[in-house]
């Protein structure tokens, strides 16, 4: 094709990582409150979420994505990061460990790196379903464990501080939400840096390799339970790094932070996002955590959208959001973009039929068994419904089920339309 | 000197024996075939030499060490590599990465997660260079489970060779391809195996006969004759033994 439609691909990488970098330095300021003269803590709550959520979901896809391992504990090391940041951050608060603020996550990764390398000891000895299954039990015991050891955990109630420790770098006090939210902007920085290094040296490849091949890379002088052991304990230092975090935005740490529910978290943002590119579980982690604070005060049933998207992305996408872009570009840099358009558009309607039908299928059984006992009126798409009656249940029904037979057919044209695009592109390759 | 001495090596696999006492010397730098009837043990017995499988009894040295009890990766470090009979690559890796990986420890890289690979510039045009002998540049960037049947046993051959093992075993490098591309693999691997010891198991008796100085013949799990090609094709035991094959 011409030069014109080459030029009309992908922005250059690192180009779309500053644009990134300078929203998130620019959005507190786009949800600044002018008339009241303050930041908006929810907006700046919800930002520095998303910045620990991606060291953490990052961290998870060095074992998902970059060794093949899958694991349901992972939060063990975030959380155990976050409750080693709370003891330092008292101890530098009563002088007997002097440390200041800035570094105090970096503390909590080295804290995060030795106990990944306890646990890790243990766990990768063992590789595919048995690694998956220890990493589960383990993550258990943590959760027992936290409520057990009162003097390291706090029990039920976890374990408190003071970030304004009056020791900084900068001489920052952190009083405020936006301060700690720009130590998260910079530490986020640090921490995709390191483990985009990390994707490009000799362990890091052969992460890869154990994944694909372990028997292979046995044959090649390596020995897959070392490959597996330091990336597991290396990805134990970036989730420790996001719980030091965690530890300084909220100065509390509870069970929570170990327990098997956020494990689950990390795997979802890496799975919707993609773990086959780099930025995937980045894109994930905003995402999940946009859902976590927009959708559920929007409904009290957002966790089952969290499922039902999860579940559809492993059916229908298994490469998440990132790979289904990645999967376009050589179609659009050979300039058959435009083919897709009219199939895409076609998916709309239907699309948006099945969405229809699985929210007001949700709401309307949620809010006959929770919303009803708690007093409210249903709203949904601008109208008052009343459950009661039929007809709601009827047009939910009818577009989940009607959506969903126009969307299979529609879903198989476009599939032909991309499979003629693929096979043209296999053939015009050199 | 031997490269390999395997000693009355036997292995089974619960009650049933496959490999029934083998004594077998390989002789630095030949070029030795393995050939046998099918269920003969000629992979079971590469899986024993690479310590993929461990030895039921008797021992195996490599250039002089006992290997029997290491495992793989131990075995490879001292000089010994192999390819598989149902290609062995890194699917989801770039031909370039593939064969980069099949270096990176014979180059003294071991676990490094410091060092970054795009900077070592003679690791990087070593590769390419590997990948130009393998006639596979122009594949450079695709994923390796994307190649042609051929060109993936090409790779795999390459990933086998790359790290400077002194001894290569190769299991059925020719299997199931057309009579070009068995052309092409056997200059291949002359080539990249000079003055390297090569074990290969082939069925291709035009390839056993065109590449090996010595011929083993295993059959039922022990060898019935070594020697020169031109012993092997006058014994009347290995052509009782083949004919017997034919016969069953």
């Amino acid at each position: 094709m011409t030069a014109r439609s080459e030029k009309s691909g992908a922005l250059p990488r690192q180009w779309l990582w500053l644009l990134a970098l300078i929203v998130a330095i620019a959005l507190p300021w786009v949800f600044y409150d002018w008339g009241h003269h303050r930041q908006s803590g929810f907006v700046i709550s919800m930002l520095s979420q998303m910045g620990m959520m991606a060291i953490f979901a990052l961290s998870y896809n060095m074992l998902m994505g970059g060794a093949g391992l899958l694991s349901f504990g992972h939060a063990i090391f975030f959380g155990l990061g976050g409750y080693s940041a709370i003891h330092i951050l008292n101890g530098a608060k009563a002088g007997t460990f002097p440390i200041p603020v800035e570094l105090v996550p970096l503390a909590a990764g080295f804290a995060g790196l030795g106990f990944a390398a306890v646990f890790g000891y243990m766990a990768t000895r063992q590789r595919a379903t048995a690694f998956a299954m220890i990493t589960l039990g383990m993550g258990e015991l943590m959760t027992v464990a936290a409520m057990m050891f009162h003097n390291f955990f706090g029990g039920e109630g976890g374990v408190t501080t003071d970030r304004m420790i009056d020791f900084s770098l900068f001489g920052l006090s952190y009083a405020s939400g936006l301060q700690v939210y720009y130590l998260i902007v910079a530490w986020t920085v640090l921490s995709i840096i390191g483990m985009a290094f990390l994707t490009g040296t000799p362990l890091g490849r052969m992460a890869n390799a154990c994944r694909d091949n372990h028997e292979r890379a046995q044959f090649m002088g390596y020995d897959p339970k070392t490959v597996r052991f330091l990336q597991f304990a290396l990805s134990g230092f970036f989730a420790g790094i996001g719980g030091g975090l965690f530890a300084l935005t909220y100065e509390i740490v509870t069970f929570d932070a170990v327990a098997a529910p956020l494990s689950a978290n990390a795997l979802l943002m890496a799975y919707i996002g993609g773990s086959t590119v780099f930025a995937g579980p980045i894109v994930g982690a905003v995402l999940i955590t946009l859902l976590q604070s927009g959708l559920s005060l929007l409904s009290n049933a957002w966790l089952v959208y969290v499922g039902v998207l999860f579940i559809a992305m492993v059916m229908f996408a298994p490469t998440g959001i990132t790979g289904i872009i990645q999967a376009h570009s050589p179609i659009a840099r050979t300039g058959r973009m435009r083919r897709l358009v009219v199939p895409y558009l076609r998916l709309v309607v239907p699309g948006l039929a099945v969405i229809v039908g699985v929210v007001g299928m949700v709401e309307l059984l949620s809010f006959l068994t929770i919303g009803a006992a708690q007093g409210k009126t249903l709203v949904l798409f601008g109208r008052t419904i009343d459950v009661n009656t039929t007809a709601p249940w009827i047009v939910a029904a009818v577009c989940l089920f009607g959506g969903g037979v126009w969307l299979r057919v529609e879903g198989r044209a476009f599939h032909r339309v991309w499979e003629t695009l693929t096979a043209e592109l296999k053939v015009s390759a050199p | 000197m031997n490269a390999i001495e395997l000693r009355d090596v036997k292995k089974n696999f619960g009650p049933t024996a496959i490999i029934r006492g083998v004594t077998l010397d390989v002789v630095s730098g030949e070029r030795h075939a393995i050939i046998g009837p099918n269920g003969a043990g000629k992979t079971t017995l590469f899986n024993l030499i690479s310590g993929r499988f461990p030895i039921t009894s008797g021992s195996i040295a490599l250039n002089g060490t006992r290997i029997d009890a290491l495992p793989p990766h131990r075995i490879n470090r001292l000089g010994l590599s192999r390819s598989f009979q149902i290609t062995s690559i890194f699917h989801r890796l770039s031909v370039f990465e593939n064969i980069r990986c099949s270096l990176l420890w014979s180059r003294g890289y071991r676990y490094s997660f410091w060092s970054p690979l795009a900077r070592q510039r003679r690791l990087n045009e070593d590769a390419e260079q590997l990948l130009e002998e393998l006639n596979l540049s122009s594949r450079r960037d695709l994923v390796a489970g994307l190649l042609s049947y051929a060109e993936q046993r090409a790779l795999e051959i390459g990933i086998t060779i790359a790290g400077g093992a002194g001894v290569i075993l190769l299991d059925e490098p020719t299997a199931g391809m057309s009579h070009s591309e068995t052309e092409y693999a056997v200059s291949l691997i002359r080539r990249m195996t000079a003055g390297r010891t090569l074990v290969m198991v082939e069925h291709d008796m035009r390839v056993v006969f065109d590449l090996a100085d010595t011929i083993s013949v295993l059959v039922y799990g022990q060898v019935i004759a070594s020697g020169p090609p031109a012993t092997i094709r006058a014994s009347a035991a290995v052509q009782e033994a083949y004919l017997g094959a034919v016969a069953a």
